[in-house]
């Protein structure tokens, strides 16, 4: 079977405007407590911009990671939220998905993010059959460091042309 | 939302990333220019953020020797222009590529370079380099096949510039790129003389551009700078060769450079810990100036390969001249590449050499009124200088002939004046000689 290289993604910036804007809560599967990891970059970073962040990882359940409870499964998180961030292989992202939809229509979940380097269209194809969106490799810091203006300060090229005044938050 | 196709994202034209990227109306007063940010220090709202700040968990700024608002401005403007994901500006174009090296190189690494580069560079590669532990082995660069022959296994990279400096060659860029992606090491390109205007090397298969702003970008001899751009697209972790991006950084409490911050990692990491640690950054001030003239860079490109392709045809034509390497020229060796890689023109830099050897040379560049005679290239004036006695004076007699630097080459860098007077100025040079 010839391995078939999957389309490029696009997303349109005004959509992924529209989540981190209408976003409150995410559950952030895969999270470290170690901070150099870059999960527990983007926790500290999301924290930062008003968002609440829930970090689901077995091995640390019980314990805490920058101020919030460890859960080992989204199923165990006591509270609802909008959006998970998944950090881990596209393959394990498929197992991430289900359990999300496992979680029935009144999980309140409107979007499954999947990290850089995460993509597994399959698994996406069916969030999105429930009425989930679904974005998949792109980091939420990233994109909202690039939508709000924060990115180009390292020097990154955010691709972004506009003759309006940018809004930082 | 899976994935929106149909929403392919516009793309921007260089002219319009020249004026508009980077840039945008200050979101508190509205000034429209981009301000000079003439700041040290910024202030942190707590010692948290300072501490997230230190720790790179969150984007701002410090300290002007790490980022400042205004040459962020023109580091996102350059990422743009070259098609690359993220730029980190310097204090000159040596800087740029020390940056790079010392991002890349541990000591006892090689790289490859071009032996027809900058006289400067060759000095700064031949020798200071090796001081450090990073061993630079030049190849004719006329043939890509050179490149490949001379790769070993502490080879980390090739280094060339595409449109060099002196003597008026192109090189096969798509040729030698392959040859690095055989080896998987890095490309770097020193686009400086091309300027992303004529030449952008990522869209050839380039993975790391440095460019001298003080040239062209500038453009009006007014301002030093360097940038280092990345494409974003090398997989530094597909092998062991670059612990540098894949390890622990000890610098940064055992930070890992690449999988932190991916596609701009090598931009980060030369920046936080190369800028940081060395200390050549941009000045605001600068940045304000090479950000206002490249505005007005595809403007001057344009009229700048313009006059070089008259004055060019006129020297070929002239009796006292006996070569003239210029590559817009269709008797040059190298027209057909210069034709593939800079269709708009092969810049405005490059040499001549007179019948009368070197003497003649000294009388020209002595005997002309509108061209400078001194050592920079890109201005809006015409330059004229003697590489021999000056840029390439560091260099033994075969460096110098290999790099196109012959005692008798007089090198020119055509500016913006009137056609006419350029060619009258050379005309009366010339009948002094």
């Amino acid at each position: 079977m010839v391995e078939q290289i999957p389309p490029p993604l696009f997303y349109d910036d005004d959509d992924i405007h529209k989540i981190l804007k209408s976003t409150n809560i995410i559950a952030l599967v895969g999270a470290s407590p170690k901070w150099v990891r870059p999960s527990n970059f983007v926790m500290k970073y999301m924290q930062g911009k008003g968002f609440r962040v829930i970090p689901v990882n077995p091995s640390f359940a019980g314990k805490k990671i920058l101020g919030e409870t460890v859960y080992a499964t989204l199923a165990d998180i006591p509270l609802k939220f909008d959006m998970i961030d998944i950090f881990r292989s596209s393959i394990a992202a498929a197992g991430v998905v289900d359990e999300a939809l496992d979680l029935g229509p009144d999980s309140n979940i409107k979007t499954i993010w999947m990290q850089l380097t995460v993509r597994n269209d399959a698994a996406a194809r069916k969030a999105v059959a429930e009425g989930i969106q679904v974005v998949m490799d792109r980091c939420p810091k990233i994109e909202y460091g690039r939508l709000f203006g924060e990115l180009g300060w390292s020097g990154v090229n955010s691709g972004i042309i506009t003759s309006k005044r940018r809004k930082f938050s | 939302m899976v994935n929106d196709n149909s929403k392919v994202p516009w793309v921007y034209g260089n002219e319009t990333n020249a004026v508009h990227a980077g840039a945008h109306p200050d979101p508190v007063t509205g000034a429209r220019n981009t301000p000079i940010y003439q700041t040290t220090s910024y202030v942190f709202d707590n010692v948290e953020h300072a501490a997230d700040l230190f720790n790179l968990q969150t984007f701002g700024f410090i300290y002007s020797r790490l980022t400042n608002p205004t040459v962020a401005v023109l580091e996102e403007r350059m990422a743009a222009l070259e098609g690359g994901r993220a730029s980190v500006c310097t204090s000159s174009g040596h800087a740029a590529q020390f940056l790079t090296f010392f991002t890349l190189l541990e000591p006892g690494d090689e790289f490859i370079a071009s032996r027809n580069l900058y006289g400067g560079s060759i000095t700064q590669f031949g020798v200071s380099f090796k001081r450090l532990g990073w061993n630079c082995n030049f190849v004719d660069p006329t043939d890509p096949e050179n490149f490949r022959k001379a790769i070993t296994p502490k080879t980390k990279a090739i280094f060339i510039e595409v449109l060099a400096n002196p003597g008026g060659i192109v090189l096969d860029l798509e040729a030698i790129s392959m040859i690095a992606k055989d080896a998987h090491i890095p490309l770097i390109v020193d686009n400086t003389l091309a300027t992303p205007y004529l030449l952008q090397p990522i869209k050839w298969g380039a993975d790391l551009v440095v460019n001298s702003t003080t040239k062209f970008l500038s453009g009006h001899g007014t301002s030093l700078g360097g940038v280092l751009t990345e494409s974003g697209k090398f997989d530094w972790g597909a092998d062991d060769k670059f612990p540098s991006m894949t390890q622990p950084e000890p610098a940064y409490h055992g930070l890992t450079f690449y999988e932190t911050f991916g596609d701009f990692g090598f931009t980060m990491k030369a920046r936080a810990v190369g800028l940081r640690d060395f200390g050549p950054s941009m000045a605001p001030q600068n940045a304000f100036y090479t950000i206002t003239a490249i505005e007005s860079l595809p403007a001057r490109m344009d009229r700048h390969v313009k006059n070089a392709q008259a004055v060019a045809e006129y020297l070929e034509k002239h009796p006292k001249v006996s070569k003239v390497s210029y590559a817009g020229l269709k008797t040059s060796p190298y027209h057909d590449l210069a034709n593939k890689y800079m269709p708009k023109g092969a810049g405005s830099v490059f040499t001549c050499q007179l019948k009368g050897g070197y003497d003649a040379g000294v009388k020209l560049v002595e005997g002309v009124n509108l061209f400078s005679h001194l050592a920079n290239v890109g201005d809006t004036r015409s330059l004229i200088l003697h590489p021999a006695s000056t840029t390439h004076r560091q260099l033994t007699d075969d460096q110098r002939d290999a790099a196109g630097a012959e005692a008798d080459v007089i090198r020119l860098s055509i500016g913006q004046e009137s056609i006419e007077d350029l060619i009258h100025d050379l005309d009366e040079g010339l009948s002094k000689v």
